[in-house]
């Protein structure tokens, strides 16, 4: 019931800020449609539908950061957080309030992005499901960043974080706009230690049928998530009482 | 810093905890709504141990914070919804609060475009959705003019005689017109607890201005 009544509120909230929809949906379609347009004037295998819609589809993913980090942090900043934290809700509570709404918003993102890749010419298959439920660990992975920097930073170092050096940080070394093998070394090495890539190479994987190598980089992708969540977890119900 | 503050608040009650900047108001709030731990010591909200029930008390207790804590992105009922919704109670509640507070000719506007004093209003309200028994006020007219204060007073009389409530606030005169019995803090310490009139009885003076002024300031000096 709490849960519920906190998640009703946070998706109202989330809907109701035209930034969301710009950033969530319209973005990652804008660069969907500007990659495709350079593909097809100056082809580039990257650029192929089939290795750049995944790629965009995770890219649009990791403003889920942005939005449960500005949540977060405004609710935290604003005492609001402070009036619920008085009433019966628990940290548990807290957090699924801010997690549940932003899953099928996810879920929304990347049937949006495809469904735009195939307008664009991507072929139909059922793989794309398969790429839809290969990123939901990619999703909660960015819904816990956004978490752990909500609790820590207030609603405009979230923005800088979250909105600019993350997208920033994701683009490079999740492989969507060049291939990381053309840079090699320590770069490659960092990248491939991080999710990003992970999320990215799965989606690929999925949409390829490709199911040898899936399990590895959802697995990759699923433990990232699990340890940001846990220190988010922890953070936030260490912030929620103060000693 | 709060320290060794013993105090007994019965039902139905209007405390008003007066003190200067930094005397320990806002501190003794957060500890007795559960927001801070004691670092020693307990307190009991209706028999329920701040401490050791804390889930227990947060059923009973409610907090209407300094800063005007509302969802800015949500309609006035959806605010009060939401409060109802983490409650429990019944949606027909949020239409009673309304009526209470007078907030009907705002209830379908965006919470963020209210006024200063209108927003003070709505988070009195989303306090009084789970009819608590226990209700903090923490500095409620902070900030407004003398009318929306004026009006916020009347707000919170009608409130007297239903709940335990426990006002912080600054204005001398908002304790005196408001409270059944006063506290003065300075420095983390209850220094006076009584009516006005037994306050200016116990500082010798006439006024109630003067007379907190001579009980925070012999602490202050001490």
């Amino acid at each position: 019931m709490r849960v519920r009544a906190f998640a009703k509120r946070n998706i109202k909230e989330l809907f109701r800020d035209p930034l969301t929809l710009f950033f969530g949906l319209g973005f990652p379609l804008v660069m969907l449609v500007l990659m495709n347009v350079i593909q097809r004037n100056v082809p580039v295998h990257i650029y192929e539908l089939e290795i750049l819609a995944p790629g965009i589809a995770l890219f649009g993913l990791t403003f889920l950061a942005l939005f449960s980090g500005l949540l977060l942090a405004r609710d935290r900043t604003s005492a609001f957080l402070a009036r619920l934290a008085a009433s019966p809700m628990t940290a548990s509570d807290f957090l699924l309030g801010y997690l549940l709404p932003l899953l099928p918003m996810a879920v929304g993102q990347s049937v949006i992005c495809l469904a735009a890749a195939v307008a664009l010419g991507l072929p139909v298959s059922w793989n794309l499901l398969a790429v839809v439920a290969s990123l939901v660990p990619s999703a909660l992975l960015f819904i816990a960043l956004g978490l752990l920097f909500g609790a820590l930073f207030n609603d405009k170092q979230v923005g800088g974080m979250c909105g600019a050096i993350l997208t920033n940080v994701t683009a490079w070394l999740a492989g969507i706009w060049f291939d990381l093998s053309l840079v090699g070394g320590t770069f490659q090495k960092i990248a491939y230690a991080l999710p990003f890539v992970h999320g990215a190479d799965g989606a690929k994987a999925a949409l390829a049928g490709d199911w040898a190598a899936l399990p590895e980089h959802l697995l990759w992708v699923t433990a990232w998530a699990a340890v940001t969540f846990t220190a988010a977890a922890l953070l936030f119900r260490k912030k929620l009482v103060e000693r | 810093m709060v320290d060794r503050l013993e105090l007994s608040i019965p039902a139905g009650e209007l405390f008003a905890l007066l003190g200067v900047n930094g005397a320990g108001k806002s501190t003794t709030i957060k500890m007795l709504s559960c927001l801070t731990i004691p670092t020693e010591g307990d307190a009991e909200l209706m028999g329920h141990s701040v401490r050791t029930q804390s889930h227990r008390a947060k059923e009973i207790l409610a907090v209407s914070p300094q800063e005007t804590a509302i969802a800015p992105g949500l309609t006035v009922a959806e605010n009060l919804e939401l409060m109802a919704g983490i409650y429990g109670r019944p949606k027909k509640r949020v239409g009673e609060v309304i009526d209470q507070l007078g907030l009907n000719q705002w209830a379908k506007a965006w919470a963020k475009t209210l006024s200063g004093g209108w927003q003070r209003r709505l988070s009195i309200a989303m306090a009084l959705v789970s009819q608590p028994e226990v209700l903090f006020l923490d500095e409620p007219t902070l900030g407004l003019d003398v009318l929306a204060r004026r009006e916020l007073w009347g707000v919170i009389r009608g409130l007297k005689g239903h709940t335990a409530i426990i006002l912080t606030t600054h204005y001398l005169e908002e304790a005196e017109s408001l409270a059944d019995r006063i506290g003065v803090m300075t420095s983390g310490r209850l220094r006076a607890v009584g009516t006005a009139a037994e306050l200016k009885d116990l500082a010798g003076r006439d006024n109630f201005e003067d007379a907190f002024v001579v009980l925070a300031g012999e602490e202050a000096a001490s």
